[in-house]
């Protein structure tokens, strides 16, 4: 049966019917859910989230067409796993920028930018998206994150230094600003 | 318009018995082929599907098209009914043993999809009707000829 619905996933992939690609893959801080659509990553699912209402999430928002095909996501898996062990610093994978939308996508694409072991505050994020006083608005932009990590809005500090927020949880946050070598205040 | 569940918890709850009623309707080495069809079929229409109240009559419903177009390009008209051994989660009743399979295999096909998807795969009448296409009254009728005709051919 296994080797059916494998069967079946590569057929649909290749006939254009697999809109959503999902896998899940190991992280020092639990599985993630990591979804692709054929343009790129399109959503990494943080550990402390239902995984089942993030895919019911992505039915209802890209395509119903939502199946487990975790060859799609090998690369991803591949360039996390390194990620963590410290051996990779910038990821080179396609993303698929869809599920965000105006200032905040903007925002997500200033994060983007922001090189491996540095960070930036809320400030220069609204700024770069085109608006320095939203700075509440590039906060919650980074809240909306649906690329967590590979878009490395953990990088995203307040101006007074002080971590902000992540939807992994702060001791997650702080763990991968200290993997990329980050002093916490 | 209706949110309909993410494809994979169709493949979940309902490729092993999709499967089970292809190996009964086409055999073990077709129903491989009759599978692939089915799910992309599937996958192709259900995106505009605007009832999400019964998946598994829907997905038996395609599956039993595939198995008829199958037989049709094949130019059989009797058709294998796999060993019951091989029909994954098998619940036959006690009347019904194994040779008994290749006697289902002889019937109309009509009759033989009801009786395969009654004993080979459980499902009540209404859902044999959905699969079938017809009403629940039909289903029970084909299901019954069905069995008066196994039951003549032991006698």
């Amino acid at each position: 049966m296994r080797a059916s619905l494998e069967h079946l996933a590569e057929r649909a992939a290749a006939e254009g019917l697999l809109d959503v690609a999902y896998a899940t893959a190991d992280s020092p801080f639990g599985p993630l859910l990591l979804a692709t659509t054929p343009k790129g990553l399109v959503k990494v699912g943080l550990p402390n989230y239902d995984s089942e209402e993030t895919l019911e999430d992505l039915a209802a928002r890209i395509s119903p067409r939502v199946m487990e095909a975790p060859v799609r996501l090998d690369d991803a898996r591949r360039q996390l796993d390194l990620y963590f062990e410290g051996r990779l610093h910038e990821f080179d994978l396609p993303l698929d920028w869809q599920l965000s939308k105006g200032f905040r996508r903007r925002a997500l694409r200033a994060i983007d930018r922001i090189p491996y072991g540095r960070t930036r505050n809320y400030t220069d994020i609204a700024r770069s998206a085109g608006n320095e006083r939203a700075v509440r608005a590039a906060g919650t932009a980074c809240g909306s994150n649906p690329i967590p990590i590979v878009v490395p809005c953990h990088r995203v500090l307040r101006s007074s230094g002080g971590l902000g927020g992540y939807g992994g949880g702060l001791p997650m946050k702080e763990a991968l600003l200290r993997m990329e070598g980050v002093g916490i205040r | 318009m209706i949110s309909l569940p993410p494809f994979q918890t169709l493949l979940d709850d309902h490729a092993a018995d999709v499967m089970a009623v292809l190996r009964g309707a086409v055999g073990r080495v077709d129903a491989e082929d009759c599978f692939q069809e089915t799910f992309l079929a599937a996958l192709r229409a259900y995106p505009k599907l605007h009832d999400d109240s019964n998946l598994r009559g829907w997905l038996l419903t395609i599956a039993h098209r595939k198995a008829i177009d199958h037989h049709r390009a094949n130019g059989r008209r009797a058709l294998p009914i796999a060993d019951p051994d091989e029909i994954a989660g098998v619940t036959t009743e006690p009347e019904l043993d194994e040779g008994i399979w290749a006697l289902v295999g002889a019937l109309p096909p009509k009759q033989r999809a009801a009786v395969a998807l009654r004993y080979a795969c459980d499902l009540p009448h209404a859902e044999i009707a959905a699969a079938l296409g017809c009403s629940p009254d039909a289903a029970r009728r084909s299901l019954h000829e069905g069995i008066k005709r196994l039951r003549k051919e032991l006698a």
